[in-house]
């Protein structure tokens, strides 16, 4: 019988600017610890990546870029030429075997699409994915090439498939956005912290895309302490119409766990309500409109001991139909308490009262539900004239 | 930034003769409110806006029994003596006579001819550039004593962690006039270090606000 799988090796965690950096993929790890010691993570369901080769690279990438990464990595690309390239930067240190580190990433998200197409396994999740900034030749916001993008060309160009990426993280999806900008094949639907403070900048509700493509970006940008209610709002009823919308052949799903109220770089309250929300309305959707096609990634999260591995998990339980509830395995804890700089949870569910409650709340979600109406707004009119 | 960096160099042109039926659909056409008026040497003779000509049209409701009112020339109906710029006059400069003349549209002459318009759409165009948010950045807010080089200095500090500003907007404190704020947009998606450095150096960051719950 057909299954989930999961892609993953320790080639993945090669992916390291340096100590310190807020990314930090043993999130990955720990997100595996996690579900095997809970026993929902089968060696029968783990695949290998491969590494993406360099024409896979350039289906979004620029030739002279993929060549300066491979530079940077030698330690060849220096000074002025580096940071043209956004390489050598604050937020993306050049760092040996960068290019294939980088590579292997792509690779995982690439296998993950062709298991799901070919029809060898029913969804495909690669939790070190989901590298949304990256831009066609430039290297951003902790990214450097982007999976996602590689991956939707790769699946338009391999399977002629229509494509509905679904990003969630707290930060705008731009890299994956403007790469498909212009084409009316790929939708690109992001909700996240609005930019008017926040990474990336852009993300506002007014981007819709540009000539054959107009209509097919769709921007949520929410305010500043948005809570799970108004969140689970507005991503569920933006993922139903857009997906009534579009009729994607397949969804690839970019799961970012920094809209997390703990998230040190984002200042929203979203809890483990919506991480456990979010995979099931997604996988909902494509189980509905697109024969069950889900590919699915992760993304930012940079509390990566208390936020990451519960929500990265909870993608997998949500294609496995696992629902797990109570405590956390006591042998996860054990094994990786004494590494965390912060008290482990203890639970799948965040205690009740995790934060102050918000003095502005009605003001949030009111705002919140105007950008949703703005953001639908040209879907909804064609559909009423239909 | 100068004018002639933000203009629209081909801009829509009536000519004198041009009837006002043909100037309302040349401004539906384009999707654009005003159309100068140049006679053959592309010299200006005046402008119209949409609302001029929606003016001299008839009535929706009695549109059938004036149809020749739309047939008659927009020399009629044009303003004549028309606010103009120069292709190096200063966008600043223009502005101000947007904002006191509550125009739309300043037509761009050279030696007496048109070569470009400019659209209150245009100078939003260009603030929002000069905003800089439409490169991956992140908002730092930083409140300086109002003495020199405290810029150079923020910006110094910045450099340190090979960051590039993208944008960079100083403005006077509401509260203060001994202190002034420095609105960044720096190309980061961490911007804790900076400020936690700035911090460190005894500045006041008004934004973003240390972590509630850090590590």
């Amino acid at each position: 019988m057909k299954k989930p799988v999961f892609v993953y090796s320790d080639d993945l965690l090669r992916y390291k600017f340096n100590e310190g950096h807020p990314f930090n993929q043993l999130r990955v790890k720990l997100t595996y610890d996690l579900l095997r010691m809970a026993d929902a993570l089968d060696d029968s369901q783990i695949i290998e990546p491969r590494m993406a080769t360099d024409e896979e690279l350039a289906l979004i990438h620029d030739t002279a870029y993929i060549e300066a990464v491979k530079k940077a990595g030698d330690g060849t690309l220096k000074g002025a030429a580096a940071e043209n390239y956004g390489l050598g930067t604050e937020d993306t240190p050049m760092f040996p075997g960068m290019h294939e580190a980088s590579a292997w990433i792509v690779g995982a998200t690439l296998q993950a699409a062709d298991m799901v197409m070919e029809g060898k396994a029913t969804y495909g999740f690669n939790p070190s994915g989901g590298l949304h900034h990256g831009f066609r030749g430039k290297a951003s916001g902790f990214c450097v090439y982007n999976d996602s993008a590689v991956a939707i060309a790769y699946l338009k160009k391999k399977y002629n498939a229509r494509v509905l990426y679904i990003d969630t993280d707290a930060h705008h999806g731009d890299g994956v956005q403007w790469s498909f900008y212009e084409d009316p094949d790929a939708c690109t639907l992001s909700i996240h912290e609005t930019g008017r403070y926040l990474f990336p900048g852009t993300g506002n509700v007014t981007e819709r895309g540009q000539s054959d493509g107009y209509g097919y970006s769709f921007n949520l940008p929410v305010d500043a302490f948005t809570e799970d209610e108004s969140w689970l709002e507005l991503y569920e009823t933006a993922v139903h119409e857009v997906v009534s919308f579009f009729k994607p052949d397949v969804i690839l799903s970019q799961n970012g766990a920094d809209a997390h109220y703990f998230d040190p770089l984002t200042h929203l309250s979203v809890t483990m309500k919506s991480f456990h929300a979010i995979p099931r309305i997604a996988k909902a959707a494509a189980d509905r409109f697109c024969g069950g096609k889900w590919i699915a990634t992760g993304g930012g999260g940079y509390d990566i001991w208390r936020v990451v591995p519960r929500a990265w998990s909870e993608i997998w339980l949500a294609m496995n139909d696992i629902d797990l509830e109570g405590s956390l395995p006591m042998e996860w804890i054990e094994k990786w308490q004494k590494a965390a700089p912060v008290t482990l949870p203890l639970t799948w569910e965040d205690p009740p009262g995790l934060y102050k409650p918000i003095p502005r709340k009605p003001e949030i979600m009111e705002k919140n539900s105007l950008t949703l109406t703005k953001a639908l707004h040209h879907i909804r009119d064609s559909r009423k004239k239909t | 930034m100068i004018v002639q960096d933000m203009m629209n160099k081909k801009p829509v042109t009536a000519r004198p003769e041009t009837t006002i039926m043909e100037a309302l659909l040349t401004l539906k056409k384009h999707r654009i409110r005003h159309l100068p008026v140049i006679v053959d040497d592309g010299t200006l003779a005046g402008i119209i806006s949409d609302r001029d000509l929606r003016d001299a049209s008839p009535s929706i409701f009695d549109a059938a029994d004036h149809a020749d009112k739309f047939e008659r020339p927009v020399s009629e109906i044009m303003v004549s003596d028309v606010i103009t710029a120069h292709p190096l006059d200063f966008a600043e400069d223009l502005l101000s006579i947007f904002y006191e003349h509550q125009i739309g549209c300043i037509p761009v002459l050279e030696h007496e001819k048109l070569v470009g318009v400019i659209t209150e759409r245009d100078m939003l165009y260009t603030l929002i550039q000069l905003t800089g948010a439409h490169q991956p950045s992140s908002h730092l807010e930083v409140k300086v004593d109002n003495i020199a080089g405290q810029l150079a200095d923020v910006a110094s500090l910045i450099k340190n962690f090979k960051i590039n500003i993208n944008s960079v907007l100083v403005y006077p404190s509401k509260q203060d006039d001994t202190q002034k704020i420095l609105v960044l947009r720096i190309g980061t998606m961490n911007p804790y270090r900076v400020a936690s450095e700035l911090r460190q150096n005894g500045y006041d960051v008004i934004w973003p606000q240390e972590p509630e719950v850090g590590q």
